[in-house]
């Protein structure tokens, strides 16, 4: 049966929705190496790989949005009532 | 700057360590409220909340987790109190499972339409600096559940588990949502990319 799956190739459709799995380690051994060789094979499942890894990458290295004047004004007179009640 | 530092200068009353804090997390705090209430409005005041429990508790913080996550764990469990009165909990639609549009691929699911490169945007620090600005604002618009997870995982950075801890689903759903999310900020910067 696995060796069935490991020949019968993935499409493009189907590896797309493996790149998660694949990123966070959890593939069982056969379904990874089956996504690395499509990866080999497959130019667009590649740069899309890319831009997954990419995007988390930006998101990590985001700056956190100013927060508004307000908002943190708010939060400051918050911290001072805090103080005051001891 | 370490944890431990910071959680001296919490309890001494430093006041800047405090906007520090403000600074670095109340945006993503809001952000994961979202997931389980119904509007902006009530996240911010269990953000608030929130900020006023870390202060009372501060003295008591054992250092057993970051003061990031021990941070999210006190704005999860009073968001889901508040949720719970809305009705809402994190919840993990079981529906259509595909992530990229079925358009792009041809009879047999290959590409007919694979993403274009990105190379020259993202090696270009500017270019890279506003497309992170962009990837966060695209977070903004995910459904809220995908919207905490991936909050919580790419943009704090919290571990898979510290996630499932925080928002008390399993690693399986976690990775749903997750991968929902991303593939759809992929899209929106993909989408912007090829606008140009």
């Amino acid at each position: 049966m696995i060796g069935r799956l490991l020949r019968r190739d993935l499409v493009c459709r189907q590896a797309v929705e493996l790149v998660t799995d694949y990123l966070e380690g959890v593939l069982p051994e056969p379904d990874r190496e089956r996504f690395e060789a499509h990866l080999r094979a497959c130019v667009g499942c590649e740069e899309y790989l890319r831009q997954v890894r990419l995007t988390i990458e930006l998101l990590g290295r985001a700056e956190p949005d100013d927060l508004a004047p307000k908002t943190r004004s708010g939060l400051i007179d918050l911290y001072r009532e805090f103080q005051a009640q001891g | 700057m370490s944890d431990g530092d910071l959680v001296q200068r919490l309890r001494s009353g430093d006041e800047s360590a405090f906007a520090e804090l403000v600074d670095a997390y109340h945006p993503s705090l809001v952000r994961v409220a979202m997931a389980f209430v119904r509007s902006r409005a009530i996240a911010e005041e269990v953000a608030q909340d929130t900020w006023v429990a870390v202060l009372r508790g501060i003295g008591r913080f054992e250092g057993r987790s970051s003061l990031k996550t021990w941070t999210f764990h006190i704005l999860a469990n009073r968001a889901r109190t508040t949720g719970v009165r809305e009705q809402r909990t994190v919840a993990v639609d079981v529906g259509d499972s595909s992530t990229v549009d079925g358009r792009r691929f041809d009879d047999v699911g290959a590409w007919a339409d694979p993403p274009a490169p990105w190379t020259d945007a993202v090696e270009d620090q500017i270019e890279a600096v506003k497309l992170a600005e962009r990837a966060l604002a695209a977070i903004a618009e995910l459904p809220g559940s995908q919207r905490a997870v991936v909050t919580l995982r790419d943009v704090e950075g919290l571990s898979s588990r510290e996630a499932c801890d925080v928002l008390d689903i399993s690693e399986a759903n976690q990775r749903v949502l997750l991968h929902r999310g991303r593939a759809r900020v992929r899209a929106t910067l993909e989408h912007e990319e090829v606008a140009k």
